[in-house]
């Protein structure tokens, strides 16, 4: 591995004069789960590592029924899991932090650093997508905040500016007869890049029986993790049947431009959008009605 | 014959003390407390760090290297090329159990010459102070390539057109120089009986052609080794090897210096599986060693280990089976190519032996290719050969069956090879367990459990692997407080030092506890072929049960000695030395190893032996039941049994460590690895690419050992460190046919695979 320099600023004010340096390749590191195996490859080159694990906004994680979720971009993947009231609020959420690599990757991994590397593989992405998540983007001169829909704008590529870091991911707070799921198709059981994933949040009327509103979210099919808005909002006032979730289904698949990899054939990835996105939409409305659903951290054992 | 499974706590047979109980592994609590020494532990003053330069590119010349940048970089020792190699010597050929390859070939693939023939291929090596140095310089040696075109698939390498590999390769055919410059490196034929005739009286006849991609061990120690080349010209290396005197032979021979010079001590090894017979950072680790004045160890990394290292050949197979009406087989034919990758070498005689292993063929005719192209040069996996002809046949007597109605362990039975039956490649069988493994199938609980679910279903397949004998040694020094030192030549993959000691145990009637086993380096230990070919508790433990005759021998003589009485008057009982006429002379082994300062000295005792092939192979029938999801083409491994004849089983406890190690590579084969290629680059040569299978994508596989003992073995023991792998994906190949009604023939049978052909079918049935 090459020298760099490393860096552990306790404040933004440091993290800022640190990344503004001319002449100076920087890249921030979370959980490093990702960066350090890109250093190791020599497929990076930089100058000077920044690590924002001490930085007090990074390290919240709020749950509140008012505000939502906050999630600060260092608070590593078994932090979340291991929060009880973030498992009952957002199982969605936990369904794919919940299989980012094993056990020892998710005492590190972070939700904003699988967002900055934004692989279009990425877990965590399409779930923050169907969820409504927004990103909290700080620079020295001016704050923002975005959809994460628009966040990523290729392979390894975002909208991030030079100078300015994700410091935390915002999900809105869910009603009650809502409900997520997030799941993906991999060739193993475990220990797996996601050959397609599938998102949904859906928000049923009292009875369960129509969509008030739906969103699904995708991974591993395009250049960037996809919202797919037309296949959610094709839903909305309809009632909950096959024939509709099929149509969404459908829909979904028509956006999906993946490619053929080591990983699978094109054509393969565009059959498994349809069978992902049902899956997960069916996820979604079981829990929105009320019903178990079980994931890697809750299953049928507890 | 008897049968254990592993649902029962087996604790010896009755017959023996020793053999079949299951005696914690000497080598054991090292293992599991961090303790044991491997290769990569191995460090020595002054010691430098190597790194290895490998061609990006699958086939160019080398027109220039320029190493004066690297050279000049604080910290750099050393920088060898293949123009370090003194001048080569002879061509001669080098025979390592799995395989024979040529020395000039063995020294290209340590450092190329002229030409890169892979990417992977190492061109040039560095040592430094440390390995980010060492890195660094790999970036500044400047090699100029000519790209040449390369070819990767076995078919396009054999056309007469094809991109030439080698200008000194011609095709060899019936061992005979056709003169011929092409891929083919050789054709090999068997033939019995007259197969016009065969097919010809047959009523069912089914061919079809197979494919499985090059896979890798996926050993999770990667290669590594340390040298020290001294001024006297003792050259000495640490390593993890299947065999020290294999890496002394290759590593004397490709440097060009006497075996005598070359000093190897085998670390502890983690894991090889065929894929750590041969060398490739040893030479390279000596002369950098040679040319710094320094020692130097070289660590792959495990992109190098899929790049560089030998995976098994990618395969095509084309079989067919004649039987009458009553599923009797009564011809056969295989047509198959290997690719061998960069070298020839292929395990193609191990295929031929294999293809109809299993059966009864009267008739049979088996043509294979050993072929070369820009692939790394392939190397011995666990039944090297065996498991994509297996594939084969199984799938097509499982069609044969269903054809003809006939139960399929039944069609097996009734063509089952069995003592006097002769083997396509002339091979006629001693007593041999083929038969006895199916009846254990037939009787097993699986096999009567009915499946509860749709998209499932159960296949069945049989597998064999012919097991090496050759040459072992091992000498013994007894203690003085009774225990006894035991040193052999095999260095321990699977748990073969407990087995050796238990057949030592056996003969002195002591405990597996008092021997103290360790694997000798060569200069502490006679002669010992490589841990391959399921040879080493049957050939070492052979070598162990002479040395313990020895020690018995002696220690009579040494009891005689004591009691002052003649030598014939000494009898050995159950682990007791007694006086043929006083029974008041009785001394156990300890009371006498006690005596023996006083007796004239140390008592050792060696053997060697060097028993032929012909120990009748050892064969496996393995059931499995899948389920397969119809929208994604899934295949989810139910349940898993394998059952394999072992001849005796000494530590059972091991014998189905290795059928179930061989039926999770197996299924691994079966379901998802596979080299990946793209322009002639493997893409994905990482363990999260390479998908082997994890403990969530097996079950629990249960065993059941079948014990025919093999007439030749002083304990009847026969190899069983590869029949387990030959038959899984045949197996699961035909469970997924009766899941899903769908017959995959190419090797892996990905979720997309399943999916097509399952698509496929459904268009053909609207």
């Amino acid at each position: 591995m090459q020298n760099f320099e490393y860096c552990t600023p306790r404040t933004l004010g440091e993290t800022f004069d640190l990344l503004g340096e001319n002449d100076c390749q920087c890249r921030v590191l979370a959980g490093g789960t990702d960066l350090i195996v890109q250093l190791r490859q020599g497929a990076l080159s930089v100058d000077r590592v920044i690590d924002i694990k001490h930085l007090p906004e990074c390290k919240q994680l709020i749950c509140d029924p008012i505000e939502g979720l906050t999630l600060g971009a260092t608070v590593p993947c078994h932090r979340i899991y291991e929060d009880k009231a973030i498992v009952d609020t957002y199982p969605g959420l936990i369904d794919s932090i919940a299989i980012i690599g094993g056990i020892q990757i998710q005492g590190r991994a972070t939700v904003g650093g699988n967002l900055c590397n934004s692989s279009p593989s990425a877990d965590s992405i399409p779930i923050l997508i169907a969820y409504g998540a927004t990103c909290e983007i700080v620079g020295a001169a001016e704050n923002r905040r975005i959809p994460v829909e628009n966040f990523c704008t290729g392979p390894g590529k975002n909208i991030l500016e030079k100078g300015e870091i994700l410091v935390a991911i915002h999900l809105p707070p869910v009603p009650k007869s809502s409900g997520a799921h997030y799941l993906r198709f991999i060739p193993r059981f475990e220990m797996d890049i996601a050959v397609v994933g599938a998102g949904a949040y859906v928000e049923l009327d009292d009875e369960g029986r129509m969509f008030n509103k739906v969103r699904i979210g995708l991974a591993a099919v395009a250049p960037t993790p996809l919202y797919a808005r037309e296949a959610g909002d094709l839903l909305k006032g309809r009632e909950v049947s096959d024939e509709s979730i099929d149509a969404a289904a459908s829909s979904a698949q028509s956006i999906a431009r993946p490619i053929s990899d080591m990983r699978a054939p094109a054509e393969y990835r565009k059959h498994l959008v349809k069978v992902l996105t049902r899956r997960a939409l069916w996820g979604a409305i079981n829990r929105a009605r009320g019903e178990f659903v079980p994931n890697a951290v809750q299953n049928n054992d507890q | 014959m008897a049968a254990t499974s592993n649902s029962e706590n087996g604790n010896g047979n009755g017959k023996y003390k020793v053999i079949g109980t299951r005696p914690i592994r000497h080598d054991g609590l090292d293992k599991v407390t961090g303790r044991a020494v491997y290769g990569i532990d191995q460090n020595l003053p002054g010691m430098l760090y190597g790194q290895t330069l490998r061609s990006p590119h699958p086939h160019a010349r080398i027109r220039s290297i320029d190493t004066t940048k690297a050279e000049a970089l604080e910290g750099v020792r050393a920088v060898v090329t293949a123009d370090d190699f003194s001048p080569a010597g002879d061509d001669e050929v080098i025979s390592l159990v799995e395989g024979v390859f040529r020395l000039t070939h063995m020294r290209s693939n340590i450092l190329a010459k002229d030409k890169v023939l892979y990417q992977g291929h190492s061109v040039a090596a560095v040592a430094a102070t440390n390995i980010h140095i060492a890195e660094e310089a790999l970036r500044l040696i400047e090699v100029d390539y000519e790209i040449l075109p390369y070819v990767e698939d076995v078919h396009e390498a054999m056309r007469e057109d094809a991109p030439l590999l080698h200008d000194d390769l011609t095709t060899e055919d019936f061992g005979e120089d056709t003169g011929t410059k092409s891929n083919i490196a050789s054709h090999t034929q068997f033939k019995i009986g007259d197969l016009e005739k065969g097919f010809g009286e047959s009523d069912v006849i089914i061919e079809h052609e197979f494919k499985t991609a090059s896979v890798h061990q996926g050993y999770i120690e990667s290669h590594n080794a340390t040298a020290e080349w001294k001024t006297d010209g003792q050259l000495t290396v640490w390593t993890s090897t299947q065999g020290a005197f294999g890496v002394q032979k290759q590593t004397a021979g490709i440097l060009g210096i006497p075996v005598s010079k070359v000093k190897v001590v085998p670390m502890e090894i983690g894991g090889g599986f065929g894929g750590k017979i041969p060398v490739y950072l040893a030479p390279q680790a000596a002369l950098l060693s040679k040319k710094s004045g320094r020692p130097v160890k070289i660590i792959m990394t495990r992109a190098d280990v899929f790049k560089s290292t030998g995976p098994t050949p990618a395969t095509y197979v084309k079989v067919k089976i004649g039987a009458d009406k009553t599923g009797k087989f009564l011809a056969a034919e295989a047509n198959f190519a290997f690719a061998a990758g960069a070298f020839p070498g292929s395990p193609v005689w191990a295929g031929a032996m294999c293809v109809f292993s299993c059966y009864s063929f009267p008739n049979a005719l088996v043509d294979g290719y050993d072929v070369v192209l820009n692939k790394p040069r392939s190397a011995a996996y666990r039944a090297p050969g065996a498991t994509p002809v297996i594939l084969a046949t199984e799938t097509i007597v499982d069609e044969i069956a269903e054809k003809l109605g006939v139960d399929p362990i039944e069609i097996r039975l009734l063509n089952a090879a069995q003592e006097g039956v002769r083997r396509v490649d002339g091979v006629v069988y001693p007593v041999i367990g083929c038969r006895e493994t199916l009846e254990q199938a037939k009787a097993h609980e699986h096999y009567r459990t009915p499946l509860n679910g749709p998209n499932q279903g159960r296949g069945i397949a049989t597998g064999f692997w012919v097991n090496a004998g050759l040459k072992s040694s091992a000498t013994a020094h007894v203690n003085e407080d009774g225990t006894v030192n035991l040193v052999e030549g095999s260095t321990d993959i699977g748990g073969s030092r407990a087995s050796i000691a238990m057949q030592f145990a056996e003969v002195l009637g002591l405990p597996a506890e008092a021997i103290n086993p360790s694997v000798g380096d060569t200069s502490s230990v006679g002669y010992t072929e490589l841990t391959g070919g399921s040879r080493v508790t049957f050939a070492t433990g052979w070598a162990a049960y002479e040395a313990a005759q020895e020690v018995k021998r002696k220690m009579m003589a040494k009891a005689a000695m004591y009691w002052e009485a003649p030598e014939e008057e000494v009898r050995f009982e159950d682990g007791i030395f007694l006086h043929a006429t006083d029974a008041d002379k009785k001394l156990s082994f300890k009371e006498l190893a006690g005596h023996l300062k006083d007796l004239g000295g140390a008592v050792v005792g060696s053997g060697t032996v060097d028993p032929d092939y012909g120990s009748g192979g050892s064969f496996t029938t393995c059931m499995a039941d899948v389920e397969v999801d119809p929208d994604t083409g899934k295949v989810t491994i139910l349940r898993f049994t394998m059952i394999q004849d072992a001849g005796t089983a000494i530590h059972p406890s091991y014998v189905e460590g290795q059928m179930q190690g061989g039926s999770v590579q197996g299924i691994g084969w079966a379901l998802n690895e596979e080299y990946f290629y793209s322009e002639g680059r493997m893409q994905n040569a990482s363990f999260l690419d390479y998908r082997i299978p994890t403990c969530f994508d097996v079950p629990m596989v249960d065993t059941v050992i079948v014990e025919v003992p093999h007439p030749g073995h002083p304990f009847g023991v026969r190899g069983v460190g590869e029949a387990s792998i030959a038959p899984p994906p045949a197996a699961i190949a035909i469970a997924i046919y009766n899941a899903v009604g769908v017959r995959l023939r190419e090797l892996p049978m990905r979720p997309d695979r399943v999916l097509a052909a399952c698509l496929e079918k459904l268009a053909a049935s609207h």
